[in-house]
């Protein structure tokens, strides 16, 4: 790799503001726990007796499957909050956006019909 | 010297990392206007197949966890290569462009499925917006696979070594993001009724 004095030099910053990774033994443990919330997800699909609250516990499940991916694999966790930022204010947004369009057509329809065969 | 302690950049942080972050937020919107449009048609489809007619969740249940261990063979590449391990590194992008090609191979046994079963992107907007969305999502992976197939390729040839971890790292960014936007599809189109 060639790069400039004032590259590497951008690159020695961005490392001292950053941290020291976590261990594969730690990595492991988060593909585990991923793994057990996907099984629970599953079960909780199969079992009728869930039906009332099958959606907030689904939701709540992907939700904590969403946060341990970039939290400790995309390294947010331990990363500069900027990066938190840059990322989590269009997370915000998209989600609003999907909510907004959810109670839109789906909790006020009136006069929206059906979308096949118009 | 008191101007060697001025931030090369402006933030303090590389100028690379920050701008895959920007991407990733952009991406985050692209795939947000997706899924509210599958959330929007859900059940507005007068004719079929239906979602209950055509899903598999066991199947999907599958290669939804082979997409979240290729993201742990993805963050132990990194680990490797910020430990200086070639082999290591070797080992585990592999695994990950093995696992990443076997989430493909099921999403392409799903999509034949269906267009068998009687729905293609053409038949209803349950059709339309399942494709649509879940198209997009495995365009991604494939760019993801031959990213990593290359970066494999490189660190075969001895050119990605310990220095090079910010492009790992980049990659790793993508292919996490790739499994996150997964997570979500799995749970809002597969599971919720």
């Amino acid at each position: 790799m060639t790069s400039s004095p004032t590259q590497a030099e951008a690159h020695d910053t961005a490392e001292a503001g950053s941290h020291a990774h976590p261990t594969w033994r730690f990595y492991v443990m988060v593909g585990v726990i991923l793994t057990v919330i996907t099984a629970a997800e599953v079960a909780v699909f199969y079992i009728p007796a869930l039906g009332g609250v099958l959606v907030p516990l689904l939701l709540v499940l992907s939700t904590g499957k969403f946060a341990l991916v970039v939290m400790f694999y995309m390294h947010l966790r331990f990363d500069s909050p900027i990066f938190s930022g840059v990322f989590v204010a269009p997370l915000i947004l998209a989600v609003f956006v999907i909510v907004a369009l959810i109670v839109l057509f789906h909790v006020f329809p009136r006069g929206m019909g059906t979308l096949d065969g118009m | 010297m008191a101007i060697a302690h001025h931030p090369p950049t402006a933030t303090g942080l590389d100028n690379v990392k920050l701008g895959f972050w920007t991407f990733i937020g952009s991406e985050t919107l692209f795939f947000g206007s997706l899924i509210s449009t599958y959330m929007v048609y859900k059940g507005a489809s007068v004719a079929g197949p239906y979602p209950h007619d055509v899903l598999n969740i066991p199947l999907t249940s599958v290669s939804t966890f082979v997409l979240l261990m290729s993201s742990l063979a993805m963050v132990l590449a990194l680990n490797a290569v910020q430990a200086g391990s070639r082999s290591g590194a070797l080992v585990w992008l592999m695994a990950v462009v093995i696992l990443g090609l076997g989430f493909l191979g099921f999403q392409a046994y799903e999509f034949t499925h269906f267009v068998h079963e009687g729905l293609t992107i053409k038949t209803n907007v349950f059709g339309s917006s399942f494709f649509v969305l879940t198209g997009f999502h495995g365009a991604h992976v494939s760019v993801g696979v031959l990213w990593l197939l290359t970066l494999w390729i490189q660190t075969l040839r001895g050119k990605i070594g310990k220095e090079d971890t910010l492009k790992v790292e980049i990659a790793g960014l993508y292919w996490h993001f790739v499994d996150v936007v997964w997570i979500v599809i799995f749970t809002l189109v597969y599971l919720i009724p």
